[in-house]
């Protein structure tokens, strides 16, 4: 038995069902699947820009006859979701598993959208493990029935099951011949003539699937009393099985499409039935769309976040564990950008000219809490560039702050690329920062198309943001060092007062790359205590009690040099100089 | 339920938090148990808190996460996160605290105090203080505070000791094995 987080069962999984490819964008909580699989002897893996173009080549792979694995986040599934409805019309050559993990709780997301909508809509069948037992277990079985009903197969997972790790038992790994390609445009090309067709085939499968969901094996029922019984699925089974122990349990493995007559008949063997689901309805309505009376709670679920034993229990009346409260007053513990970041300065400068700020997805987005507060929006992947445009275009005739456009390396390859070139088409202005750390930090510092970093350290080559975006034709494009204060700010003054569209280029390396230290920074008696530093935000930088005079933590400085730029006192100094730490 | 051990390990991002529950969990899986780790990654690692939950048992571990009241032992890698999570130790609990304080932002900028008096606060909730900075320094090894911890925990817990330095000595960096084990026994001496 190994103790491997579902994330790492599932490429397990993937790798023992002869999985040949895996293609995937990082996103938490379905980052490490990919990054696991890639390690494995005999495949090939690699990051794509989107979820979209992931889903894209894991088609095409599948198309010419080999076993593809791809994973993503619950938001991924958006970017995605355009070749996933019609990938369920042509249906798959080699098996096509897609691993949708969802985020219920938003501990790194902008939302908690439930994945298994999806799966109803498009038509494609989804299983739901409840530990990495199951996440391996079901991901190697998705292969055969991908291959057997024809269609790409969902696992879906939460955090608490792709991060949690259980024991699991292993196995070798059955190789599978790539099959032989033939074309096949009745099944692959899918305009009219042959879609059509195909939705017909699409339907037959559905009834197929339905039929076999009824007796398949991945669905269970542990009887106990006949009181309550509980439909639920995924880690809510686990919260279940331990908050109510007298309870009868259908445990979904399958929760698209439903078993109709196994339900009604588990309906039938207990007095009152339940649906226990997280942050969604998806399982209650489909459930009562099975024609089963599903029974209101004696007080309601929560509607959002995640579930645990103690929750249940609470809606069902029972007693919950005593315990003590917290002291009052306990400081809170937000995430904040790392000390030396690079995205430090650009946002205090932001602040500074008191920009509207469209922000995007990543680390950066920390740049929206206190004291830099320096970001406007956040919406999804990409949004930050297409938004600032709707930003320019709305106060086009009013006099109004400099709008800016925030975004990642990463981000920017993700989606900002086409909605700069949609900006330039319609002559937009406003001013557009990429702020290029050198990687995919949020997520754990993946590889991207502006660092020409591969998942299996293939060759590749890097790409040149300022001559990708000179060659859109955008005029006014400049690099800068955003750990120079005063070339930020001179930047970022000329950009914002020209009227065209200009896009800086911040260029620093994530502090966690090389994790690089120079000597620390120390405070002398010069500090006059005017707090301009703690405005930074560094976790560095704190104040002595006594005097309020700054204080910096030699642990946590990584000599980067940004604070001394705002001191109007040269009262910080490199500790060679000597200061008040001392 | 009564058959699951419960640890809920907190601290700040960074602390080593994951790698203590990594080797609590092997070697609760040396001695024969089930086990389920629950761990937090992205945004939150950025500096915020954190907690993993470490659940094992002889019969089979249901749910993987730890509500109020249901933590047979909280290990706080810090005071300020040990008193936050008060809530969670059950009643007969054990709370277990490394005397290391790190200020978080808001109190940083002056926006929000530490809390007064905390270590009187950690005494009238039964906390055992373990000076496990002080001890990891001592032993020259600043890094290994997680498993100096570890080892105050050990006392506590109906692990062999055999199984616990099999565990930390096949799965720390080679480099750090002498090291990390001197600091698991410094830890266990400690609190014994």
């Amino acid at each position: 038995m190994e103790l491997l987080s579902g994330n790492e069962a599932i490429a397990q999984g993937a790798w023992e069902a002869g999985a040949h490819i895996g293609v995937a964008y990082p996103g938490t909580p379905s980052t490490e699947t990919l990054e696991v699989f890639a390690k494995k002897d005999g495949v090939y893996a690699e990051w794509a820009v989107n979820e979209k173009v992931a889903v894209e080549v894991a088609v095409g792979a599948s198309a010419a006859g080999a076993r593809v694995l791809t994973t993503m986040k619950h938001v991924g599934v958006n970017v995605a979701a355009d070749p996933l409805f019609t990938a369920a019309y042509t249906g798959v050559g080699g098996g096509l598993v897609v691993l949708a993990a969802d985020d219920p709780g938003m501990y790194s997301s902008q939302n908690e959208q439930d994945s298994h909508w999806y799966a109803r809509a498009a038509c494609i069948p989804i299983l739901d493990p409840a530990n990495s037992q199951e996440a391996h277990d079901f991901t190697r079985d998705a292969f055969d029935l991908s291959e057997e009903f024809d269609v790409p197969v969902f696992i879906h997972s939460t955090v608490r099951v792709s991060h949690t790790k259980t024991p699991v038992e292993t196995s070798v790994r059955q190789d599978h011949e790539i099959k032989e390609y033939q074309s096949d445009p009745a099944k692959w090309v899918m305009m009219p003539a042959y879609a059509k067709p195909r939705r017909k085939v699409q339907l037959e499968r559905i009834n197929k699937l339905r039929d076999w969901v009824e007796s398949c094996p991945y669905n269970t029922i542990i009887s106990r009393r006949s009181e309550v019984g509980v439909v639920c699925a995924g880690a809510v089974y686990e919260h279940v099985i331990e908050a109510l122990p007298d309870a009868s349990v259908f445990k979904l493995g399958v929760t698209w499409p439903l078993p109709n007559d196994a339900l009604a008949a588990f309906a039938d063997s207990v007095d009152s039935l339940y649906v226990i689901e997280e942050a969604s309805e998806y399982l209650t309505e489909s459930v009562r769309a099975c024609g089963v009376e599903v029974s209101a709670f004696k007080h309601p679920l929560p509607q959002d976040g995640e579930l645990s034993p103690g929750l249940i229990r609470k809606a069902f009346g029972l007693s919950e564990a005593v315990h003590a409260e917290a002291p009052q007053n306990i400081p809170p513990r937000p995430p904040a950008l790392c000390a030396g970041c690079p995205h430090r300065l650009v946002f205090k400068e932001l602040s500074r000219i008191k920009a509207i700020v469209t922000g995007d997805i990543g680390c950066y987005t920390l740049g929206a809490l206190a004291p830099l507060q320096a970001m406007d929006t956040c919406v999804d992947m990409g949004a930050s560039v297409s938004m600032s445009h709707g930003f320019e275009i709305a106060l086009a005739d009013k006099s109004h702050r400099p709008v800016v456009g925030v975004i990642g390396d990463s981000t920017f390859a993700h989606s900002g690329l086409s909605s700069l070139i949609s900006t330039v088409y319609n002559n937009g202005g406003g001013t557009i920062c990429v702020l290029d750390n050198r990687t995919t930090a949020m997520t754990g510092r993946q590889g991207n198309p502006f660092n020409g970093q591969t998942l299996q350290n293939r060759p590749s080559r890097e790409l040149n943001i300022e001559a990708i975006v000179s060659a859109l034709g955008v005029e006014d494009v400049r690099v800068i060092d955003p750990n120079n204060a005063l070339a930020v700010r001179k930047a970022l003054k000329e950009a914002t007062a020209n009227p065209m569209l200009s896009v800086l280029i911040f260029k620093s390396p994530c502090v966690l790359i090389d994790r690089i230290r120079k000597p620390a920074y120390v405070v002398t008696e010069a500090c006059t205590s005017c707090g301009v530093c703690s405005t930074l935000g560094c976790p560095a930088i704190s104040k002595r009690p006594e005097t309020n005079q700054a204080l910096i933590d030699p642990y946590q400085c990584i000599g980067c040099g940004q604070c001394p730029q705002y001191c109007a006192f040269g009262a910080i100094v490199s500790c060679e100089e000597g200061g008040l730490n001392e | 339920m009564s058959n699951t051990t419960t640890v809920l390990l907190c601290g700040v991002g960074g602390q080593g938090t994951i790698l203590a529950a990594d080797l609590l969990a092997h070697t609760a899986m040396e001695c024969g148990y089930d086990v389920k780790v629950s761990e937090i990654h992205g945004m939150s690692q950025r500096g915020g808190s954190v907690t993993t939950v470490v659940r094992f048992g002889l019969q089979g571990v249901d749910s993987m996460v730890c509500d109020k009241g249901c933590a047979d032992c909280v290990v706080a890698f810090e005071t300020t996160e040990a008193l936050r999570n008060i809530p969670f130790v059950r009643q007969d609990g054990f709370l277990l605290v490394a005397d290391e304080t790190i200020q978080p932002l808001p109190v940083l900028m002056g926006k929000a105090t530490m809390p007064e008096n905390p270590y009187e606060q950690l005494k009238e909730a039964n906390a055992v203080v373990i000076p496990a900075g002080q001890i990891a320094a001592d032993l020259g090894c600043p890094k290994s505070v997680n498993v100096v911890l570890l080892g105050a925990l050990a006392t506590e817990l109906d692990f062999d000791l055999a199984a616990w330095e099999k565990v930390i000595s096949k799965r720390v960096p080679p480099k750090t094995i002498e090291n990390n084990l001197a600091a698991f026994r410094e830890g266990y001496t400690h609190a014994r």
